[in-house]
Formats: C-alpha cells, structure tokens, sequence
C-alpha cells in the first residue's frame, strides 16, 4: 500500500519529529493511555505502523474490497447505502400481553425487527408455578410456559412480515418450536418465517451461567434443530453465537472475539461430526458482539472477526460456499458500562457504543436504556434508545459510504493486533484440550473473572475516569427517573394461565408426545421435531425441561470456574 | 489483632449474572476476610444453612434478576427460622432506590448497587462487624 520510498523519507521525518515532540511529551494529562480492555495504545500511528503494509498483496490480503473476501471492510458491498442496520431493541416482561403491547409499540415507533427476553424461569425450564420461580417470573422478561403464551405473545404481529429474535438458550428448542406453531396457525409456511435464535450453549457455561443440561446433550439439542431447520426453516437463523454475554461478565475485547470465535468453531465441527455438510448449516451461523466503550478498540475487534472467521472457514474448515465465510452479527451496546450514578449519563455512553457498532459495520443492532442499573426499561427510555439509532442512521452521515474508517493507520494497526492475540488464544484452548474441555477445568471462567476484578481495580486506583462513579460525583444525589415495577400480579396470573391450560389440553397427547421425546433423547429420533410435536398439543417448556432432566441430568458447575482470582 | 472476618457470599434464585459477587469475593479476600463462595442458584434454605455450618459473621447476596423482593424476605425468615438473625445480611445488585429502602426496614443491613466501589464494601463490612461485636 505504501512505497519504500516513503516509508524511507517517513523514518527520517519521524526521527525529527520525535525530537520536537519530546519537549511536550514530558507533560502528560493522564498517567497512561490504554483501552477498556488494558491494552496501551501508542502517541501516533503512522503507515510504519501497519505491519506489512508496503508489500503489494497488503491490501487485498488483509483488507480488500466489501462484499468479497475476506470481508474486514463489510458483509455487503454497499452496505447502509443499500439497506440500513436492523434496529432491533430487545424487549420483554411481565405477561405476553404486556410484551406484545411492547413490540407493537416498537414497532410503531419504527423499529424494524423484534427481540423478545424471556424472563428466568422460561429460561431455565421452569413453568411460572414451579417453585423454583418464585419471584422472578416476568421479572427480566416475558414468561411463556405454553404455546398458548406464544401465541398472545405474537397475537396481531404478522410473522410472515416481521423477523423475530430470541434470546433464550438452553431452552431454545422449546421456544422456537412454539413460534413455528405460532406461525403454523397464521397459515405462514416455515420456509417464510425469518429470525433468529440466540441457542448459544457454550457461552451461558462461560459466561451467562443459565444452563440445565451437560454440555454434550446441549450440543446435541443444537445440531438437531440445526439439521430441522436448515431442512425446514431455510430462512432462519438457528444459532446466534455469542460474545456479548463474555464481554459483559467481564472479558476483554480480545478475548471477547476469541473466545466467541472459538465457540462458534465448536459448534461447526460438532455439526460436521454429526455428518451435516458445512455449505448447508453455516450460512445460517450469525454472531452477537459487545460494544463497549472504548471507540476504536470496538470497531477494529468488529474488522478482525470477519477478516478471522473468513479465513478459518474457507482455509481450515474448507467452506466452498461464499456464504460460509461470512461472519454476519448483531450488537448490543454495553449492558456493563452504564451506570446507575447520573443515568442520563448512559443516554452519551449508548450512543458511542453504537456508533462503534455501525462504523465496525454491523447487520442490527440494540441500543440500551439509560435506566438499566436500575430497572427494566421504561417506555421513555426504551424509545430514546430506538431515537439515538435513528440519530446515527439518519443525521450522523456516518451510513453515506461503506466502512469510512478502512486505512486508519490506527484502525488497521488495532485490528491486526487484535487479530494476532485472538490466534495466540486460539493455540492455548487447543493446547488445553479444547472448547469443551476449557469450559470444564473453568479456563474461560477463571479468564473473565480475572480480567473483571482487574477492571474493577483500575476505577477504584483512579486510573479509569468512569464519570459520575469516580470522578465529577455528585454527592447525595437523587435519581428522579421513573422506574418500572412489574406488578406482583403478574406471577400470580401466570401461575393460574398455566394450570388452566393444563387442565384443558388433551391429556393423551400430551403424554403420547412426551413419551416420543423421552425416545428421541435417549436414542438417535430428532428432539427438536419431537419438542415440535410437543408444543403443537401444549405440552409445556417445563415439562420438556422436566423429561430432558430426567433423562440427561442437570449441570453443576465445576468448582474449578468458581474461583474469584 | 482481630478474628478474620468470614463472610458467606451467595446466589440465590435463578440468576447466573456472577461477575459482581466474584469482583466482591477476590476483593474481600484481598482484603484478609475469610471468603466462602457458595456458586449459582441457592435456595434461601441452602444459603442460611451454609452460613450457619461455616459459622460466619455475615450473609453477602447478588441479585440482578428483580426478584429481590422476593428472595431477601425469604433469607431473613430462613435467618429467623434456624436462630441466625445474629448474622449481618447484605447485598448488592440492579434494585431501586424505594425496594433498597423497604428491604433495609425488613432487616437487610445494606444494599450495595452498580458503581459502589469494592472499598465502600470493605470498610462498611469492617465497621459494622467491629461495632455489633462491641
């Protein structure tokens, strides 16, 4: 990209300058410059920088052009120009009906797909009057314990016409077989019903901690809805593998992308062991990332994934379909950054984040609430979210052309840094034996909580400015934004739901169905058509939960991913 | 010198969000506290029995899933239950200003929420135990 002659004349220039800088350098207005993620960052970057850069294959090897291999400058080849992000707020709480006002009314407001949150029970397979439940049915979601909540939840909302994320796990299966009978009854066939489910079960063993059974019947949950869906449902995608919940539970950048990278190659080779051919399944993989604070660091971390994923699917994985190479994802702005001192603060953080999220060139995207810390979001702030989006798409200028920050000394210098330490992470895990393996002696667990505590320590060493919370406090401040409070009766309605449709459904079928569940899971029939048959006659996700417990056992987590440090 | 301080760090409920209570656990052990970690998803019974057998001087939970109102009461009737009420409970999570207020007339010592530094933590822990042992 840049000619030895240059470099040469730029070595000397850089030789004079330096001598020039050094009378100002002595005064410094912070002790160290360095990421979210610890990582130093030099004074200036410059083509010297970019390593490689004076070769003549650099730029179509390591950058080339959008929309073509290996894809660090975008998925697309005109990007926003063609089709904007996907403006999808993750909502959800309280009953179905509440949630399926919530939707519509983002819907109204111009959202352009739905994301639905389950509360903890739905996600941990519980029904609403389990015992297990007190307390936290709606609470950080909706509850759905039936395909009869299912279908209030999506009552009105034409599924042939919206795409629909969800974000559930280890429930997945449940889930997504009762919105296919959701959309079975609408008259909508399954080859038109698009979203996605998040089904990531790798992630929660590290990170999100929601998980019920061991880790190899998960897998196997995966790879046979996988194997259904990319027979049945072509259009959705079964598998949202997930960075986002690492990142929050603590990891670096890097991290972050290796070990959201390292996953989503797990499930690739447990679905070609399975015997399901790569070209088929892995255009249908979809990935979830963080954007935390840290401007650049965020974007290069977005360049290098697809730039990495690219390269592993075609080189290792011997991906033949283009489509396969592409690492297309999701963004949540940082849940963790936010704080709960001066919240209208989060109003400036989100909307950094996100436009980290675009400039790194992402397929959709969900901007948080300023009162997250506090509460599920308001109406308010959950619109001023969506607002902050529609300011970037359509005032910033930002979406007028594809990847404006390609040949940043900095970026380029960021993303191949950030690219050679998620290798060096890729060689520890498979040192170590593997994803499976890191996730049993706690190796991912233990990395996290190491780097969290590390953060942590940086805020209260005053070395991190995190404003309002170590420094520009306001002291005896009062909070006056309003709060949402879920009603009490919400637990108590959803317990008698579920007990009515119970009573009401026909009770032979129900147990004729289980019973082909309980066959499918001890032998080689596929769980998810049998969760399908299931959901159709209102078995409900406890139940299912209940028999899969049964029969595969529920996972404890190894002491070994509970140490502190 | 005084006895370490042993502190019973818990999850109750459903909620896997670990980060907090592990940040709290390796500070207070940094802090020369005796630290028992129980993992995810204790039943108030489970947590109260714990504290008893390891006979520690205070109850620390994290819940960021809402369901506080719910599982702080049902610590401190367990608390009432097996004659621990002697123990400090405390916490820390995402939980509102009037549930923060109504949870410490129902006896949680304290709430901590998102941003309180792991130092706050320490020195009110120190201070509290020093002064019920008075």
């Amino acid at each position: 990209m840049f000619t030895k002659s240059l470099l040469d004349n730029l070595e000397a220039r850089l030789t004079d300058w330096n001598r020039t800088a050094e009378k100002t350098r002595q005064k410094k207005s912070k002790p160290r410059f360095f990421t979210v993620s610890g990582v130093d960052i030099d004074e200036l970057y410059t083509p010297d920088s970019v390593v490689g850069a004076n070769g003549d294959g650099y730029y179509f090897d390591k950058i080339g052009l959008p929309g073509e291999y290996p894809y660090t400058r975008g998925v697309h080849h005109t990007m926003y120009r063609t089709r904007l992000w996907t403006m999808r707020q993750f909502a959800g709480m309280g009953t179905p009906r509440q949630t399926n006002e919530r939707f519509k009314y983002l819907l109204k407001s111009g959202g352009t797909g739905l994301s639905t949150a389950f509360d903890l029970p739905t996600l941990m397979g519980y029904d609403s009057d389990h015992v297990r439940s007190l307390g936290e049915v709606g609470k950080c979601g909706v509850a759905v314990d039936s395909l009869a909540d299912m279908e209030i939840l999506f009552d009105g909302i034409d599924l042939s016409q919206v795409s629909t994320s969800m974000t559930i796990n280890s429930s997945a299966s449940m889930a997504l077989a009762m919105y296919l009978c959701v959309a079975e009854k609408q008259g909508v066939p399954f080859d038109k019903v698009r979203g996605t489910l998040q089904n990531d079960i790798l992630k929660e063993y590290i990170a999100q901690k929601e998980f019920i059974f061991p880790p190899r019947p998960s897998i196997r949950l995966i790879t046979d809805m996988m194997d259904y869906c990319s027979k049945n449902v072509p259009q959705y995608n079964t598998i949202s593998i997930s960075g986002y919940h690492i990142r929050e539970a603590g990891a670096t950048a890097v991290q972050e992308l290796a070990f959201t990278l390292a996953d989503g190659f797990q499930y690739v080779e447990s679905a070609v062991e399975a015997g399901q051919d790569i070209d088929e399944f892995a255009p249908r993989l979809s990935y979830f990332f963080n954007a935390h604070s840290d401007f650049f660091e965020e974007i290069a971390k977005y360049r290098a994934a697809r730039r990495i994923y690219a390269r592993r699917m075609k080189e290792k994985y011997k991906a033949k379909n283009e489509r396969s190479w592409l690492l297309r994802f999701h963004t949540q702005t940082a849940g963790c950054s936010l704080t709960a001192q001066q919240p209208e603060n989060n109003i400036v953080r989100v909307a950094l984040q996100a436009l980290s999220g675009v400039l790194g060139g992402t397929q959709s995207l969900h901007t948080n609430s300023m009162d997250e810390t506090l509460a599920l979001p308001s109406e308010k702030a959950a619109k001023i979210a969506l607002r902050t989006q529609q300011v970037i798409a359509h005032e910033s200028g930002v979406a007028n052309t594809v990847d404006p920050l390609a040949g940043s000394y900095f970026i380029e210098a960021l993303t191949d840094k950030m690219e050679a330490e998620c290798e060096a992470y890729f060689d520890e895990i498979e040192r170590r034996g593997g994803v499976l393996q890191c996730i049993e002696e706690g190796f991912f667990q233990r990395e996290l909580a190491k780097s969290a505590y590390a953060y942590q320590r940086e805020i209260e060493e005053e070395q991190r400015v995190i404003v309002g919370v170590n420094d520009y406090v306001e002291e005896n401040e009062k909070i006056d934004i309003p709060v949402l409070y879920i009603d009490k009766q919400v637990e108590a309605d959803q317990r008698a739901f579920v007990q009515k449709v119970r009573a009401e459904r026909d009770a032979a079928a129900v147990q004729a169905t289980l019973e082909k569940l309980r066959q499918a899971a001890n032998g080689s029939g596929n769980t998810f058509e049998a969760i399908l048959d299931c959901s159709r006659v209102y078995v409900t996700l406890g139940e299912m939960c209940d028999l899969l417990r049964e029969e595969w056992g529920e996972y404890v987590e190894p002491a070994a991913a509970m140490v502190a440090s | 010198m005084p006895d370490k301080i042993r502190v019973l760090l818990a999850k109750p409920g459903l909620d896997g969000h670990d980060r907090g209570i592990k940040v709290i656990a390796a500070a207070f052990r940094d802090a020369g506290m005796e630290v028992i970690y129980t993992g995810l998803r204790q039943t108030p019974q489970m947590i109260v029995d714990a504290a008893v057998q390891e006979d520690v001087d205070a109850i620390g939970v994290s819940i960021l899933s809402g369901a506080h109102m719910t599982l702080f009461p049902a610590i401190l009737d367990e608390m009432k239950a097996k004659d621990a009420s002697d123990i400090l409970l405390f916490g820390g999570g995402i939980i509102p200003d009037d549930d923060k207020e109504e949870l410490q007339k129902l006896g949680v010592a304290h709430i901590f929420t998102p941003g309180a530094p792991t130092t706050d933590a320490i020195a009110w822990l120190r201070k509290t135990i020093e002064a019920k042992k008075k």
